[in-house]
């Protein structure tokens, strides 16, 4: 839509910005609330998923006779129950052979075939007698041995794109991209200090509580349910009607309330299988996965390999950043490189910049999305590079990030000219903040970062209902992850003047809304509160038409006014105002129900920026990290629910903390997953983390009413930079591998007392 | 004619060049006329793309209109988590 919807910044809001409980809470906290796991219906199966543990194999033959005669088994699926419906749509295939392995199996982990059983016990027996005929293959795990031309080609089909001239020959390098402006060797030449260095990070999992769960249940008629845990059940409905060959209308899909998802339920796992299962067996199926399962075969973030150079003027004015990002997203096409690429010196003014990135595979699970997919990797190399720099000329790192920093006129990175942004008030409220003046006690040290997120709009779809009582039914399609209906809850009541706890919202189901995007990109509270708020306008002038109805008077001479419907004029009559319920209550006689409306693809979401400070104790006996201090400063454009804000600010920093300290993916010599467990895969605990402090900064976004901008993302760029100088800091070496691990930090101690 | 700027690695599909000259009024002729005048960008197109216009990123918005002095991006379909 056109972005005639230029903030109001003078406006006092009445209900946005405040901070009431969210509807959804006491549900919540007392075990009433539905996950995934909870649907059930009657006579309902139980599915389970046979998996391979081989890293990479061809699958010669499966052979399910032995299972199908096991009493209790009502259906089996294999590769052989998914035909191709992708219709040359590479991306959708890619998603069909993940689901179901095809002629290999290409990961450990990756289904192989599916049971649905009367019981868990008959299903895991079923598994067993199951047999597979595997080839195994030579794997690769790791991205920079997967870019070598001795390395297993995974597909025979990939020729690297982006370069000239075409390969000839298959590898595992998919795609090359390449963003920047400028000479990037004319400007190291004017360089008088040049720091290059390389980094790596391990694959990690978002790390969601609730495993993913559905309950499948497909009627002989071909029309199907689905209800599941996701963060965009339509996404999961035309998925899978498309992997199917469905129409999607005769599938309708629910989504649970869901214990997280940041950008790992983006995508489908078991919903088509468990489709399939209860297709065949004419029963409702569900299956739940283990958290084996969730690490083995969903999507984890990429692992990367990160060359980093940038040269700096004595005066600490950057003349030339480059940058080399190799990133591997799994066993298909699609890691998330070329938003490292465009991001990773996005914070800064440069009249010289390169950043290229390889797509490459490996025999690792197909990656998902992960907040601000490809970013904080990037930010970790350029953030320890920039921070290094600094120190060598001399200047405190926040001044050398302020000198160089991206300011509205700048030429991005990644191309177009930045409008309003809010990177330098962050830094400059940073640079006041009382953690920067804080005193450091033994062995500690303080680091800080920048980062940046693009953020984006998409399809919204929106309902708001008056109820003959005034109050509002608010129907959304954005499942809720971060607090979203109390903030569409607040934003409806301000536009219709009445009470928040007088607006319930909900999300409601494929079949009783237009399509909506997932919930992704940082986009719900911008695009589906953008929605709510202008079918609230779109109720409320209904609204005042009726009034006028009842008045007998013109509806331009009406006008609507904090939940009162009141003439506009001396000459409009004097007629006392009319409230949102007492119009409400005549709805019958004045035309029907009353409702507004909004359907639109969002756009003009604003990009956003973050400023983490952190303070690390290292011990220097053990190598153990503790972050002992931690601030999160970031532009929220107009904070809605400030509480909520907060959270996804504290959020992504947590998430940062167990990136760069204890999060990794550990594969043995046969490409097998070592640690597929929370108690082998730490992620931070309450104990081990710090009070998170955050400051919120609100510089409009132009293209929302009320200068919203997302924040769900932003907050996990800087952390893994910012932590990583900071132990840099405290261990006196520099960090260039995450996860800073006790092996790892006691080992760059231990090079750092052998150069001395 | 607007001018289009495309990443580097796009190079390939358009001789070279990453500076375009198009005649398009709206974001719709844009990648229109992109496709048919380099047909190596069509696969790109095709997986999706973004178009930046004076500094703002459109995802969707077919009709979002150009001006002669617009500046314009071609870039990846965002995506986010």
């Amino acid at each position: 839509m056109p972005l005639d919807s230029r903030p109001d910044t003078k406006r006092n809001f009445s209900v946005v910005g405040t901070r009431p409980l969210r509807p959804d809470g006491v549900d919540k906290v007392t075990g009433r609330a539905k996950f995934g796991a909870d649907a059930t219906a009657p006579g309902m199966l139980v599915g389970r998923i046979l998996r391979s543990p081989h890293a990479h194999a061809r699958i010669r033959k499966i052979d399910t006779s032995k299972a199908e005669r096991l009493a209790g088994v009502k259906a089996i699926v294999t590769r052989d129950d998914f035909p191709d419906h992708s219709d040359g749509d590479a991306a959708l295939y890619d998603v069909l052979y993940n689901i179901m392995a095809r002629e290999k199996a290409l990961y450990e982990g990756h289904a192989v075939a599916a049971v649905a059983a009367v019981d868990a016990r008959t299903a895991r027996e079923a598994l067993k007698l199951i047999k597979i005929d595997y080839e195994v293959l030579p794997h690769v795990t790791d991205v920079d041995e997967a870019m070598k031309a001795s390395a297993p080609v995974l597909h025979s089909t990939i020729f690297t794109d982006g370069v000239e001239p075409k390969p000839k020959k298959a590898s595992n390098i998919v795609r090359r991209y390449e963003f920047g402006h400028g000479d990037v060797e004319a400007g190291f030449k004017k360089a008088d200090i040049i720091v290059e260095r390389t980094f790596k990070t391990e694959a990690t999992h978002q790390g969601y509580i609730e495993p993913h769960a559905c309950l499948a249940n497909a009627g002989p008629d071909g029309q199907a349910e689905l209800w599941v845990c996701t963060q965009g059940h339509f996404m999961v409905r035309d998925t899978c009607a498309r992997l199917l060959g469905m129409d999607i209308s005769k599938l309708r899909v629910t989504a649970s309330e869901i214990g997280g998802g940041f950008g790992g339920k983006t995508t489908v796992f078991i919903e088509p299988v468990a489709l399939a299962l209860s297709r065949k067996a004419n029963r409702p199926v569900k299956i739940v996965m283990s958290r084996e399962e969730v690490f083995k075969a969903t999507g984890p973030t990429a692992s990367t390999s990160i060359d980093v150079k940038i040269g700096v003027t004595k005066d600490g004015r950057i003349t030339a950043a480059d940058a080399a990002l190799r990133y591997q997203g799994g066993a298909f096409p699609g890691s998330p490189v070329e938003f490292g690429a465009m991001s990773a010196f996005a914070c800064y003014d440069l009249e010289n910049v390169r950043a290229v990135g390889y797509d490459v595979v490996t025999n690792r699970p197909k990656q998902a999305a992960y907040r601000a997919p490809g970013a904080p990797m990037a930010a970790f190399a350029v953030e320890s590079v920039v921070e290094e720099l600094a120190k060598k000329v001399g200047m405190a790192p926040i001044d050398f990030r302020i000198k160089n920093a991206a300011r509205e006129g700048t030429k991005s990175s990644y191309g177009p000219t930045y409008g309003p942004i809010g990177l330098l008030p962050t830094l400059e409220k940073a640079k006041q903040h009382p953690h920067f003046k804080a005193p450091l006690g033994p062995n500690q040290g303080r680091g800080m970062a920048c980062g940046f997120w693009f953020n984006f709009g998409g399809q919204t779809c929106v309902s708001l209902n008056i109820n003959n009582d005034g109050t509002a039914a608010l129907s959304v399609g954005t499942p809720d992850i971060g607090g979203s209906r109390a903030s569409m809850c607040l934003m409806a009541a301000e536009e219709l003047g009445i009470p928040y706890d007088k607006v319930r919202a909900i999300v409601a189901d494929t079949s009783s809304l237009g399509y909506n995007d997932v919930t992704d990109g940082s986009r719900t509270t911008f695009a589906t509160g953008m929605a709510t708020i202008l079918a609230a306008r779109d109720a409320s002038k209904k609204l005042t038409a009726r009034a006028a109805q009842i008045w007998g008077i013109p509806a331009e001479a009406v006008t609507w006014e904090k939940g009162f419907a009141k003439p506009a004029g001396a000459n409009a009559g004097n007629f006392p105002p009319l409230s949102i319920a007492e119009i409400a209550a005549q709805a019958g006689a004045t035309g029907g129900p009353i409702a507004g409306h909004h359907e639109y693809s969002a756009d003009g979401a604003g990009v956003s920026f973050a400023t983490h400070i952190c303070d690390a104790e290292v011990d220097p006996e053990t190598g153990a990290t503790k972050i002992v201090r931690y601030t999160v400063l970031q532009d929220a454009g107009k904070a809605v629910h400030p509480s909520y804000v907060e959270g996804q600010f504290q959020g992504g920093a947590v998430q940062g903390i167990g990136w760069a300290l204890n999060e990794e993916y550990i594969y043995g010599k046969d490409g097998r997953l070592q640690n597929a467990g929370f108690l082998d895969y730490r992620i931070p605990v309450c104990s081990d983390l710090p009070m998170i402090d955050t400051v919120i900064l609100e510089i409009p976004n132009p293209g929302h009413p009320y200068g919203v901008r997302g924040v769900g993302e932003t907050s996990i760029v800087p952390p893994l930079a910012a932590i990583a100088n900071a132990v840099s800091a405290a261990a006196g070496v520099r960090l260039i591998s995450l996860p800073m691990s006790p092996p790892r930090i006691l080992a760059a101690l231990d090079r750092k007392a052998a150069a001395e | 004619m607007v001018k289009v700027v495309v990443w580097g690695s796009l190079k390939p599909h358009t001789g070279g060049k990453s500076e375009l000259e198009i005649e398009a009024a709206n974001v719709r002729e844009l990648l229109n006329r992109l496709g048919e005048t380099y047909p190596g960008l069509k696969p790109q197109l095709a997986r999706g793309v973004s178009v930046a216009i004076d500094g703002t990123i459109f995802r969707d918005g077919w009709h979002e209109p150009l001006r002669r002095n617009s500046e314009v991006f071609l870039l990846p379909r965002m995506v986010g988590g």
